[in-house]
């Protein structure tokens, strides 16, 4: 076995977050969280033997270990703002409901639920007033599903100024995945009666921006869900408590929280988060707008900035993939810069419109290379190059950045985000 | 027939999508099947979670909402003008309410910020928008009226008057080049304003599979 490289040992880099502050491999804004780690109390050094005293004793609400604190990257204080998910801290698929990211454009409204109502009119037979306790006695669904924000992702694009120290959770945090569950849409819809003619619905949401969203009928119809429990519990107030919509595979400003309003239209309302915003300027002069859909995509989780490989040999490369159109059916990992590409084992379940975990087994060996992830998913859709991307739409386009990324291992096991030669 | 009805209303839906290219005119409304909405049984049959077997025709928990309350709540306002509510406002008046309420954030003359700032900009025909501002981004004048009224002032949203309102959506236009001095706006005159960008946008047409776009 190969000597861990100066500065990096063994002991440190298997404390995590602790370990690389004392490595010295955070360096920029996007890692406060990784300063925020060294201030861990010493007494992780001296613990006591647990077997020769007694535990503690049961409890109401549980904590997470003392040495683990996994946190959001929460970069402004502004009430339009938003936080990322510590993907390098995460493993499996599902995102721990405190964690999950967050995007407000007007901060996150205090609403009690019991006197909470969802009106839902327009081009019905019977416009209705729902409250929680209407919308839970429905028949309800569980569904295991990703949300992303469609402006995830945007530092890894381009072929200038992209960062070489820059985390997954900076990169890549505006996804999470939770278990939803909720009242089918087309459910509630068949309630009110939609009327002939009818083609779109208006989402609004109860907070100070009345956050709004115009979404097509089909989509409601099919697999759209009005989701009140995230995870076993009650949905979180970032994430839209006490009700919000969920288009699963869909972008993430679409699916409106705390939602009170839903009017069945027959045209688009054309609000300022479908015009001004969340729409994709394109290279010929136009921009494309409600492409609501999120294309594949795969981010290698480890190794990657800012932990740094010890020592040379077997590793395991570790990843999310993910497809708003479907299943993932495979996911390509490289490990010399994209010259070759071996398939990675996918862990199950694989469901529709949910991440997977991807996982390679690499034996590295101790020199200079560049790993990369491919997705493909259900409909033949490549994750593509950044060149392909960058071809199809132009430097300067907006949103649904899902270009391959890649990580390079310097000889000294440290890690940093770049595509190398492939770029 | 119901199977019928339901490919009605599917390819209504498509030509409403389709009508959002660019030199479109605004989405119209489009007919779906014949007769109350008997797709609707058919696409209960077809989503991806249906209903359980035994549901009933309509389980009618809630309660109906009255015109008042759907009044109260209904504060969207569209390209056509519906939603838009009585009042005006000239770009003189707006002067005032731009100076009041919105200069702090998005400057005084509204290109310097330090928010989002709203005038100037430009959109090349054949390239890439610089600043995404109502005069050379926005599709819609009236997006401004339905914005302001749900979100703007940032710290008291949804306090203009409807006056105001008006007012400050012409100083916006006026300062732009959009409206000359000496407009007015309103429940008419708003929804006859074309904006720059107005064909600018596009379908989405990705669709998956081998064909990147």
């Amino acid at each position: 076995m190969a000597t861990p490289p100066e500065g990096l040992s063994r002991r440190a880099w298997l404390a995590t977050a602790s370990g690389a502050v004392a490595a010295g491999l955070v360096k920029t804004q996007f890692d406060a969280v990784k300063l925020d780690a060294a201030t861990l109390p010493a007494s992780q050094e001296t613990v006591v033997d647990p077997t020769e005293v007694p535990g503690r004793i049961v409890s109401e609400v549980g904590q997470r270990a003392p040495g683990e604190r996994p946190v959001r990257l929460v970069r402004s204080t502004e009430i339009s703002s938003s936080s990322r998910t510590p993907l390098q801290d995460l493993d499996g698929i599902l995102t721990p409901s405190d964690l999950h990211f967050e995007r407000h454009h007007a901060g996150i409204p205090d609403i009690v639920a019991e006197e909470h109502e969802l009106l839902v009119h327009g081009m019905v037979d019977h416009p209705t007033v729902f409250r929680m306790a209407d919308l839970k006695r429905y028949p309800a669904v569980s569904r295991i599903c990703f949300i992303e924000c469609s402006g995830n992702g945007g530092a890894g694009y381009g072929d200038t100024d992209i960062p070489t120290e820059i985390t997954p959770q900076a990169l890549d945090g505006l996804l999470s995945t939770s278990e939803w569950v909720g009242v089918p849409l087309s459910t509630l819809l068949r309630e009110v009666g939609v009327r002939e003619g009818a083609s779109w619905l208006l989402a609004e949401g109860r907070d100070a921006a009345m956050l709004a969203r115009s979404v097509p009928l089909e989509k409601a119809l099919d697999d759209a869900l009005l989701v009140y429990a995230q995870n076993g519990e009650a949905i979180r107030p970032e994430q839209g408590y006490p009700v919000r919509l969920l288009l699963p595979g869909w972008e993430g400003n679409a699916q409106v929280k705390w939602l009170r309003r839903l009017e069945i239209t027959d045209r688009p309302t054309m609000t300022r988060e479908e015009t001004s915003r969340y729409t994709d300027p394109l290279s010929d002069g136009t921009a494309r707008q409600f492409s609501f859909t999120m294309d594949a995509k795969s981010l290698i989780t480890f190794p990657a900035y800012p932990y740094a490989l010890p020592d040379r040999g077997w590793w395991e490369i570790r990843g999310q993939a993910w497809t708003g159109r479907g299943r993932i059916t495979g996911v390509d990992v490289s490990t010399d810069g994209g010259r070759s590409w071996a398939p990675a084992r996918i862990q199950g379940p694989v469901l529709s419109k949910c991440p997977v975990r991807f996982r390679h087994l690499w034996e590295w060996d101790g020199r200079e290379t560049v790993i990369l992830s491919r997705a493909t998913d259900e409909t033949g859709y490549v994750q593509p190059t950044t060149r392909e991307l960058l071809a199809a739409r132009g430097e300067r386009t907006s949103y649904h950045w899902n270009n391959i990324r890649g990580w390079k291992v310097a000889a000294d096991g440290s890690v940093t985000f770049g595509l190398g030669e492939l770029l | 027939m119901r199977r019928a009805a339901r490919g009605a209303w599917v390819g209504a839906l498509v030509l409403l999508v389709a009508g959002c290219g660019p030199g479109e005119a605004e989405p119209e409304a489009t007919t779906a099947s014949s007769g109350g909405a008997p797709y609707l049984d058919d696409v209960a049959a077809r989503p991806t979670h249906p209903l359980p077997e035994g549901a009933p025709t309509r389980f009618a928990f809630g309660r109906s909402a009255g015109e008042e309350r759907i009044a109260a709540w209904d504060v969207d306002v569209r390209p056509d003008g519906a939603g838009l509510p009585e009042g005006s406002g000239s770009v003189a008046e707006g002067a005032e309410v731009w100076a009041a309420s919105c200069a702090a954030c998005h400057g005084a003359t509204g290109t310097e910020g330090p928010f989002n700032p709203l005038v100037g900009g430009s959109w090349p025909a054949d390239g890439f928008p610089e600043g995404r501002t109502v005069g050379s981004y926005w599709p819609y004048a009236t997006t401004l009226y339905d914005y302001i009224r749900r979100a703007m002032p940032q710290e008291q949203p949804g306090t203009l008057a409807p006056d105001e309102t008006y007012a400050v959506i012409a100083w916006i236009l006026n300062r732009n080049g959009i409206v000359a001095d000496d407009a007015v706006l309103d429940a008419t005159t708003l929804p006859e304003v074309v904006m720059p960008a107005r064909d600018r946008f596009v379908r989405d047409d990705r669709t998956g599979g081998t064909t990147l776009r």
